[in-house]
């Protein structure tokens, strides 16, 4: 691992919801400082920055961190997603995000991104939760204006949801194969 | 036309806020731009709770790279004057400290740098040196003999005090069967929005103008106090707020000192300075709400009917008496008798000052402290009295026909139903809760059931307040009353239409129900209503009752949102009627057309007739001037200044709950679990059914967060204990139960919509209706939140009461966070006792052994300086350490007494470390140590302190195996013993 000197910057490039991206950083520029205000991806949110509120959560290739405990070095060269790289497309939201608006599961919103982010990562390794893992999975996150109920609704019909549609890709592509 | 008569209005549709929350795309304070060249500024606080400032050395500060302006409390005091208060009191009340700090966290200067981390850094090197002064946290010990006065020419730390009287309170108690109490001490705690406090100020010298972002929501009247302070006219203090805001819950109401403090910063450093607050300051400094000490008396009679109650309240402030405080005592006076037909109130009401963060608004608003009293007594009545609880409540509800009903202390209840809303909620429920209840018991599992029953207000009375004034001052000081909502509609040349408020939502959906409410005015699909709902008091409409606070968006704004509608959709019609030569009461609007009714050929695209005014004014008929922007104002005539009498009607509308809960609690591990959880609500007319569950589900969880987990906690000493998230417990998905939500609708007479305010209730009702289902679960009398697991366990444990009146549970003696730290343990090294002796002696072994050590410096054989970095969590700072060596037992013991003071806090402590051989060559090092901190660092609180005081001291003894025997492998592994 190279040694970083702190009274100077570094460039840190990584991939942002699919694209490249660099920052000048000192060793002690927080990853949320980084993403937020030099890069411009405001949506990560910072609501305590030691670790407990969630609402920064950011997925590092592929897993959940606190981006308010993580210095931006060390996102060089990694695969980082935030709550803009979850929607399909600009003017769409994802299964998740639709669900979320269905069931009135944000009211500020400030924490939502962090929630947002947690759930998204935990469907793709658990397609099949029960309520009780979406609340352990929530739980990790404080929300101060939903009382975590239509919260958790969203993330239940939002599983079943997205159950359905690989069912549906998973059908279409077991036709496709037998038409070859 | 049938389409007239679908209505947005009640739906709920999904938001228009959503879409750009869910992606990213808010527009929070910290997600805006600034103008090139903005600075940042960082806030250095008090680690004292009470201490006379002796100086401030700012110059080495000053002088750091990218350091632009250091401002101490002597330069705001150039430029500004104390902020107003709501008592007429000789304290000054000023945002940043001058020759005192009077509370942990009070800002003692501000270093103003080119980037947020240049100027922390800059804080580190600045050096205050404190005097501490006795300090005092309980309300009541402030009034005793010998208790530091906070602000001597106030001359004493109570501030108000006040008595009313309402009916014959006296004949009644004397004439009552009996007489019962309870006395309760409410603790402090807070909304803790997600996002924290933020400021972006500007000013500009040649027109002496303040242009100031800050996320604040209201009241506006606060501008008033704001403009005052900064010593300017109102018109050239332009506040802004951005388009999102991520939750108040009244708490950021608190931003307004900090405008003041970003203000000057940015007037002084001659450019924009913006400044976000971080969790460690909001919870520590930004808006509690008030603790209080009630005791309440009831007379009763045989059959629970409640005749008179006395109230004496005490009220604790904080260190400073800050606008608009003492409000939140005030804010619940027409309502003090609750939901109950009672026509006798006596009331001594006294504020006090003691060394605490000042307090202000925080949802529920003095609701949670009157109703946690209040709805005791009622539980206390019929144990007390052996009565069945439910027909206490019923036996003093106020009968449903009394409506509007006038409140012995001035409120004018607007409409309601208590009877039909609680045997509603109790219908086949309350009989199944019991069966549950006695299953339980029968296992022996401690379960109880418990009630609330609480009027809610919204809406709240500009003049309320001035209860607090005697009459004769009021009359000196002017009349105040009312609560002057505003909306805008406008039509632009298209004829699309888009509404303006003053509401400063933080997250409520105002944007939505508004456009619901217009389309249905208008006749127009609602997502064709384009609706801003941030303000800028120096281009929009907005009076001092404009903001988000007291619930008044339903029952408030959209109603003036609705007044603003029909005055233009008036308009439009008598242009329709002009041009489709029919009568302008025939005159309809929907499915985005106006039309004639009854004759379906006459009809014009609503379009074509709002844009006319833009295009062709000469068209318009006669009695029609424009329809291009009409701006509605609306103040209920029923919120009145007090009375001669000191009575009030502190609130417009008063909304209805009852609350039913079935507890379990553990015994043995103080665990509660809330079996079911019903709350029934009478909120008036509904205009969005799902923001309104929204709110009532929010108010839920923040209530079990008060009756649980909450509480701001200090120690004796004032030193703040809870300054995270991992202190300062929020519940979680995990604690938070899914509760049932019930409604009728009684709508308000006095408001446009029916409506009335909703989401505070449940702060108010919930807190007490679980703690009166735990005190039936556990049969004890007193209870105080928070209920944490170590407070419920000893209630449990307690002796259960055989007399009530002479059985008092004993109030557990343990405090939230105990800030002693002690610990032992024991490690090895490979070195003998005279070794390792020596090397504790040695100020070079020491330098190299010490955890963040940059020096030692020998001031005798036994007395050392040093001066050390150590990080706690999230606060790591530079201290100045001391260290003395006494009671040598050369080389077996020894014992170690050292402080510690940085600007992060300060500690103190002892220890006594004991070498013992081995055996086998080696040493091992025993030690015991017990120490206390103070300031900052003491907030970070038990669990991470005590975590992180264990690591240290297994840093130092590692390197100090390390350095006895170098190069000795796998030593590492076999360092650490026993843990305390």
């Amino acid at each position: 691992m190279p040694r970083l000197s702190a009274a100077t910057r570094h460039r840190v490039g990584f991939t942002l919801n699919g694209k490249p991206v660099s920052v000048e950083a000192e060793p002690r520029l927080l990853a949320t400082d980084a993403l937020r205000h030099d890069i411009g991806a405001t949506g990560t949110h910072v609501g305590c920055e030691h670790g407990v509120c969630g609402a920064c959560t950011i997925l590092i290739d592929g897993a959940p961190a606190r981006a308010c405990l993580t210095l931006a070095v060390q996102l060089e060269g990694r695969e980082v997603t935030t709550v803009e790289g979850l929607a399909p497309a600009q003017d769409r939201l994802s299964v998740l995000q639709a669900a979320f608006r269905r069931h009135h599961a944000l009211q500020c919103g400030f924490c939502t991104a962090g929630i947002l982010i947690s759930l998204d990562a935990f469907l793709r390794e658990q397609p099949e939760p029960s309520e009780q893992e979406l609340r352990e999975v929530v739980g990790g996150h404080l929300c101060r204006c939903t009382g975590y109920t239509p919260i958790i609704a969203a993330a239940v019909e939002a599983a079943a949801l997205l159950r359905r549609e690989s069912q549906t890709i998973a059908q279409t592509i077991a036709l496709e194969s037998l038409d070859v | 036309m049938k389409a007239e008569i679908i209505s947005w209005t009640g739906q709920s549709v999904e938001r228009v806020e959503d879409a750009a929350l869910l992606t990213g795309r808010g527009r929070f304070i910290d997600d805006l731009g600034t103008r090139p060249g903005t600075l940042h500024a960082a806030i250095l606080r008090s680690p004292h709770a009470h201490a006379d400032i002796l100086s401030i050395e700012t110059e080495t500060a000053a002088a750091l790279p990218g350091v632009v302006a250091i401002v101490t409390g002597r330069d705001l005091a150039k430029l500004t004057t104390p902020m107003v208060a709501g008592l007429k009191i000789a304290a000054e009340n000023w945002p940043m400290a001058l020759e005192r700090v009077r509370y942990v966290g009070e800002p003692v200067a501000i270093a103003v740098a080119e980037s947020r981390y240049l100027a922390e850094d800059a804080l580190d090197a600045i050096e205050v040196a404190y005097k501490p002064l006795k300090t005092v946290v309980d309300p009541v010990a402030s009034m005793g003999e010998g208790a530091p006065v906070l602000h001597e020419k106030a001359g004493a730390n109570l501030v108000s005090d006040r008595r009313f009287r309402y009916g014959e309170p006296e004949a009644a108690f004397a004439a009552a069967a009996h007489t019962i109490s309870v006395s309760v001490a409410y603790p402090r705690n807070t909304g803790a929005p997600m996002e924290t406090f933020g400021v972006v100020a500007d000013y500009d010298p040649h027109e002496d103008v303040y242009d100031i972002l800050a996320n604040f929501q209201g009241p506006f009247s606060i501008h008033t106090v704001l403009a005052r302070a900064l010593k300017v006219p109102g018109n050239r203090l332009r506040l802004r707020m951005p388009p999102d805001s991520g939750g108040s819950f009244g708490v950021k109401q608190g931003v307004a000192p900090y405008a003041v403090l970003i203000g000057v910063a940015a007037r002084i450093a001659g450019r924009p300075v913006k400044w976000i607050e971080d969790r460690l300051e909001h919870l520590g400094a930004a808006v509690a709400a008030t603790n209080r000490v009630t005791a309440l008396k009831a007379a009763v009679s045989a059959e629970g009917c409640i005749s008179a109650l006395d109230w004496d309240q005490i009220e604790d402030c904080g260190a400073y008496p800050r606008a608009p405080e003492p409000a939140t005592l005030y804010r619940m006076h027409g309502n003090m008798t609750g939901a109950y037909d009672i026509r006798h109130v006596a009331m001594r009401n006294r504020v006090v000052l003691t060394n605490k963060a000042p307090t202000g608004l925080v949802r529920g608003f003095g609701g949670p402290q009157v109703y946690f009293a209040l709805e005791r007594l009622m539980q206390r009545i019929a144990v007390e009295l052996q009565l069945d609880p439910l027909d206490v409540i019923r036996r003093n509800l106020i009968p449903a026909g009394a409506f509007p009903y006038r409140t012995a202390t001035g409120a004018l209840y607007d409409s309601g139903d208590y009877q039909a809303a609680v045997e509603q909620a109790v219908a086949g429920r309350l009989a199944e809760l019991e069966q549950r209840r006695d299953a339980a018991r029968a296992a022996g599992k401690r379960y109880g059931i418990g009630f609330a029953a609480a009027v809610e207000p919204s809406v709240s009375n500009m003049g309320y307040i001035t209860t607090v004034l005697t009459a004769e001052e009021r009359r000196k000081a002017g009349p105040k009353n009312g609560a002057q909502a505003t909306a805008t509609v406008s039509i632009d040349p298209v004829g699309s239409v888009s509404v303006h408020v003053a509401s400063t939502p933080q997250g409520q959906g105002h944007r939505t129900v508004l456009a619901q409410v217009v389309a249905d005015i208008f006749g127009l699909p609602h997502r064709d209503i384009r609706v801003v709902a941030d303000l800028d008091t120096g281009k929009d409409a907005w009076s001092i009752a404009s903001g988000n606070y007291s619930s008044r968006f339903a029952a408030a704004v959209a109603g003036a949102a609705h007044l603003a509608a029909i005055r233009l959709r008036d308009k439009l019609a008598l242009i329709a009627a002009d041009q489709l030569k029919a009568e302008s009461t025939q005159i309809g609007f929907a499915g985005g057309a106006v039309f004639a009714k009854g004759n379906p050929d006459k009809t014009i695209p609503f379009g074509r007739v709002a844009a006319l005014c833009h295009w062709a004014p000469a068209l318009l008929p006669d009695g029609v001037d424009q329809t291009i922007r009409e701006t509605a104002f609306w103040t209920p005539p029923q919120l009145t200044a007090p009375s001669e009498g000191d009575e009030i009607n502190s609130s417009l509308c008063h909304g209805f709950i009852f609350d039913m809960a079935g507890v379990e609690v553990d015994p043995a591990n103080g665990k509660a679990r809330i079996d079911r959880y019903v709350t029934m609500h009478d909120c008036g007319r509904v205009l969005h059914p799902g923001m309104v569950e929204g709110q009532i589900r929010g108010g839920f969880a923040q209530a079990l967060g008060a009756t649980f987990y909450e509480e701001l906690a200090y120690a004796e000493d004032g030193a703040f204990l809870t300054g995270t998230l991992a202190d300062y417990l929020l519940p979680t998905a995990t604690e938070t139960p899914d509760i049932e939500i019930l409604h009728i609708e009684t709508p308000s007479p006095f408001t446009q919509l029916g409506t009335k305010g909703v989401g505070e209730g449940n702060c108010m009702s919930t807190p007490v209706c679980l703690a009166n289902a735990v005190a039936d679960a556990l049969g004890v009398s007193e209870i105080n939140l928070p209920l944490t697991p170590a407070r419920l366990a000893a209630l449990a444990a307690g002796p259960e009461p055989a007399q009530p009146e002479t059985g008092r549970a004993v109030v557990p003696a343990a405090r939230p966070g105990d800030r002693s730290l002690r610990g032992e343990g024991e490690a090895r090294v490979a070195a003998a006792p005279a070794a390792i002796w020596a090397m504790l002696l040695d100020v070079d072994t020491l330098a190299s052994i010490i955890p963040g050590c940059h020096g030692v410096e020998k001031l005798s054989d036994t007395h050392f300086k040093a001066d050390v970095t150590l990080g706690v969590g999230p606060v790591k700072g530079r201290y100045k350490a001391e260290i003395k060596l006494s009671n040598l037992d050369e080389p077996r013991a020894a014992t170690l007494t050292g402080s510690v003071s940085g600007a992060l806090g300060t500690g103190g402590g002892s220890g006594r470390v004991t070498l013992t051989p081995d055996g086998a060559g080696g040493t091992v090092i025993g030690y015991a140590y017990e120490a206390a901190v103070g300031g900052k660092v003491a907030a970070i609180g038990g669990r991470l302190l005590d975590g992180a005081a264990k690591a240290i001291i297994g840093q130092f003894f590692a390197a100090l195996a390390r350095k006895a025997s170098p190069g000795k492998p796998g030593l590492l592994a076999r360092l650490f013993g026993r843990r305390a």
